[in-house]
């Protein structure tokens, strides 16, 4: 598509401000009709706010949206569908339990003498499932289709006869590669018929299978558009992260020289269909492996899998050379793993409870629900690891969720550490922190290593993975692409690995 | 000057002191039970003497704990169940079935002791069958326990063939309405069943459990949790609390109604743990508290009687007092309870 020809959709010089972030900053972005474009950006870039702009959910601030060439005012997700906008959000927004005919019908059903026809209805439902190749039976619930299906469901009910820009966010987050594929058919006909495309994803390879062109946004500010061909993974990689190769980062510990030590837990092939490709890894006694990757790479996913968090489908954990059985949270926290999840409001924090119970749960299930722990020794614990952890409460008797979102951290960190684990899974441990907390846990994950712990990090910030790492496994797509092993870990490094170099 | 910055600095004090005082759960539902006795001892002077009568204690605020003493009980499990984030509507069942058990099995000619064992069993019995529809099944909490709800009073009239069946029995009838050293001994069950349960509670990690499993389950699971377990430990409780009610129930009556025994007892258990600040959205559980929302109910039954007005005000009363008591326990409410405080001083 020539970049001479007026673009289907325009946007010039687009901010959006929210308080104390500015999430878009002077974006201009151009869409053309019969194109790809893959939007590309890591948490926080604006991917999101980009879009809910051009599909009238958010209103901008500043800027200019043109469609076609002529200026328009796309008030509200209403006026986007009339201006031919159609969106599939990443979470469907689909009724499983009703019938497909009723999903596609949602919002009109054809009438007959005020009533609804629902002859009519299924005719219209087969209608548009037949523009996406697509033969099922429409009366059966949405439910009992594959994801898949359900995907191209909701993307059926998208397309309007008049539907000229598809707006696709993160639609193959849990295709597996056949059924990717199969949406990849669908998106390359849709394109073939001049719609206009903006696919939003985490997976770098599809990119590559599928786009055009490519934007990136960093931090709010488009850092670069390019036809496909013109921005090689290496390039691409660097944009998301902000990095040029070749800067220097802060200085790596000398490697200890202790690689060779028998581990403490090894995965063999463990993995999971449409979740995290098998992978190998080992964790030594003090030892720090870096998990590194861009968003949506399968960090959460290597770490839930480990813990038992998520259940395997393949392979095996093995924990000092014997077979072990981590099916679930308790079985792990048996064998003495800890786990500090990235998202600790929802999977970590007990909110009712106190700082103090909060602090000496795990260690209290890992000793049974008999054998109590005195209220002297919780205060004596809870008091300690106040201490250590420099947890800013007035006491330790304060409703946890009443602290600030570092504080909360540090007492989920404090609650795997009174457990007194052997080996540590850290999912995102300083998300959310203060730059000085920040330097006090990173300082931390070293100690505690240096004590002879077994520690996994998980980290979006390559900085930090490369401040704490001994051994660093990239991952990629949702499999795990290579490992750096002691000096060689750098973040030019681990971004050419990712970008498969 | 200077007086005035200490007198500020004084008050500021004072206001935080009071801030504090104000956000303790156990305030609240204590005031309204002291304020309910003080209505009480105006309305009917000599309300707190305690005499003793043929060997027993005898007086309105015995009155009042005798009374209580079964919705006591059952709010004790409810209060479990409640700290799940589930709840349990079963328990009126529940009694229903256990006295209709214990009739039968008095009629039987078996030992007392052999069936007291076997009717505190049944009580367990519908918790598992509870726990296993919450937990295990994963049906929510209100439908699961609607079902023995509902059809809980069916199976009792079926054991007792559509009748009420009478007996007599020492035993029971010691058990619920006799007196050991002048106390009259049902208030001497509850209280023991009040300590056993606060010992596996609070003198063991299960509370811990059982709150972390009602304040997130995702988070108590990850932190090594069996949360399908502790949902049935708290069912089998809160059966076991209403088998110990049915007990003292049907002894009372000297038989098994299974019509009306325990009947509507679940919303007062419900209202009572709620009064106590347990949240219906789980994750907290205080046992001393329910039994004092349990009071404040009893209370405001007694005080409707004494004051001579019609029994039907009872449950118009009551309403309010709930409304008020929960209007007091909300966060928002205090805040601007404390903001009056502000003002007036400014």
């Amino acid at each position: 598509m020539p970049e001479a020809s007026i673009p289907r959709v325009e946007l010039r010089g687009i901010s959006k401000i929210f308080p104390a972030v500015r999430a878009l900053d002077n974006v201009d972005f151009r869409l053309n009709a019969g194109e790809v474009h893959a939007l590309l950006g890591e948490n926080g870039a604006g991917k999101s706010t980009l879009i809910k702009i051009m599909t009238g959910a958010l209103r901008r601030d500043a800027g200019e949206i043109r469609i076609d060439g002529r200026p328009v005012e796309i008030g509200s997700t209403a006026e986007a569908r009339a201006l031919g906008i159609s969106t599939v959000y990443q979470e469907l927004n689909l009724i499983p339990t009703l019938s497909v005919v009723k999903n596609l019908t949602l919002e009109r059903q054809p009438q007959r003498y005020g009533l609804i026809s629902w002859r009519k209805a299924g005719e219209r439902a087969r209608e548009r499932l037949k523009r996406l190749n697509l033969d099922i039976d429409v009366e059966r619930p949405l439910a009992s289709f594959s994801i898949a299906i359900q995907q191209l469901i909701a993307i059926a009910r998208a397309l309007e006869e008049d539907t000229r820009v598809l707006v696709l966010d993160e639609p193959t987050a849990s295709l597996d590669a056949r059924e990717t594929e199969l949406l990849f058919q669908i998106i390359r006909d849709l394109k073939a018929h001049g719609i206009a495309i903006l696919f939003i994803t985490h997976f770098i390879d599809q990119v590559y299978q599928i786009a055009d062109r490519i934007s990136v946004l960093r931090n709010g500010q488009l850092v670069g558009t390019a036809p496909t061909p013109d921005l090689p993974r290496l390039k691409l990689i660097s944009l998301m992260l902000g990095r040029e190769l070749g800067e220097t980062g802060p200085l790596r510990r000398a490697a200890t020289g202790e690689a060779a030590a028998e581990p403490v837990l090894t995965t063999e092939g463990l993995g999971r269909r449409r979740y995290m490709a098998p992978f190998d890894l080992a964790l030594r006694a003090g030892e720090v492996v870096g998990l590194a990757g861009l968003l949506g790479s399968g960090r959460t996913e290597t770490a839930k899998l480990i813990f038992g968090a998520v259940r395997p489908d393949s392979g095996r954990v093995r924990i000092d050379g014997k077979p072990a059985s981590l099916r679930s949270p308790r079985q792990s926290i048996g064998h003495g793993i800890g786990f500090c999840p990235e998202d600790r409001k929802a999977e970590g924090l007990i909110p009712q409870l106190t700082v103090r119970e909060n602090i000496i749960l795990a260690l209290q299930t890992r000793r049974g629900w008999l054998r109590q722990l005195s209220h002297d020794e919780q205060e004596r614990l809870a008091a300690e690891m106040i201490k250590a952890l420099g947890i800013a409460t007035p006491d330790a008797e304060k409703p946890v969720d009443e602290l600030s979102g570092g504080n909360q951290q540090k007492v989920i960190l404090a609650r795997w550490l009174v457990s007194k684990p052997r080996v540590l899974i850290l999912d995102e441990p300083t998300r959310g922190i203060d730059v000085g907390a920040h330097a006090e846990i990173v300082a931390l994950i070293r100690h505690l290593c240096d004590q002879g712990l077994a520690l996994l990090v998980a980290s979006s910030e390559l900085d930090e993975i490369v401040a704490v790492s001994d051994r660093v496994a990239v991952l990629r797509d949702r499999k795990k692409v290579g490992e750096i092993v002691g000096d060689e870990v750098s973040r030019d490094n681990i971004i050419r690995t990712i970008a498969g170099g | 000057m200077d007086r005035a910055k200490g007198t500020s600095a004084a008050m500021a004090t004072l206001r935080a002191r009071l801030g504090e005082l104000v956000g303790r759960p156990w305030l609240w539902p204590i005031v309204a039970l002291a304020l309910i006795l003080l209505v009480d001892s105006v309305v009917s002077p000599g309300f707190f003497s305690i005499s003793i009568v043929q060997g027993r204690l005898f007086g309105s605020t015995i009155d009042v704990l005798y009374r209580g003493t079964p919705t006591a009980l059952v709010a004790l499990g409810m209060a479990v169940v409640i700290g799940t984030k589930g709840i349990d509507l079963s328990v009126g069942a529940v009694i229903a079935i256990v006295g209709a058990v214990m009739t039968n099995l008095i009629h039987r000619d078996m030992a007392p002791p052999l069936v007291l064992a076997l009717t505190l069993g049944t009580g367990l019995l519908c918790g598992l069958w509870n726990g296993f529809l919450v937990a295990i099944l994963d049906i929510q909490p209100i439908i699961a326990t609607l079902i023995l709800m509902v059809a809980g009073r069916g199976i009792a009239l079926l054991i007792d063939e559509g009748l009420i069946v009478t007996f007599r029995s020492d035993f029971f009838s010691a058990i619920s309405t006799g007196e050991f050293l002048t106390v009259p001994s049902r208030i001497l069950v509850a209280a023991g069943t009040f300590l056993a349960l606060w010992l596996l509670l609070r003198r063991t990690a299960l509370g811990l459990f059982i709150e972390s499993v009602g304040g997130n389950a995702a988070a108590a699971d990850l932190a090594g949790i069996n949360a399908k377990l502790v949902k049935i430990g708290a069912y089998m409780l809160s059966g076991l609390c209403s088998g110990i009610a049915g007990v003292l129930i049907c002894g009372d009556i000297r038989g098994s109604d299974s019509n009306n025994a325990g009947l509507f007892i679940e919303l007062d258990a419900i209202l009572a743990v709620v009064i106590g600040g347990g949240s219906l959205a789980g994750g907290r559980f205080f046992l001393g508290l329910s039994v004092v929302g349990v009071l404040i109910i009893q209370g405001l039954t007694t005080s409707i009687l004494v004051s001579g007005l019609p029994p039907e005000y009872n449950m118009v009363v009551k309403g309010a007092v709930v409304l008020i008591v929960l209007l007091l326990q909300s966060r928002r409410m205090r805040g601007s309870i404390l903001g009056v405080f502000g003002r007036r001083r400014a």
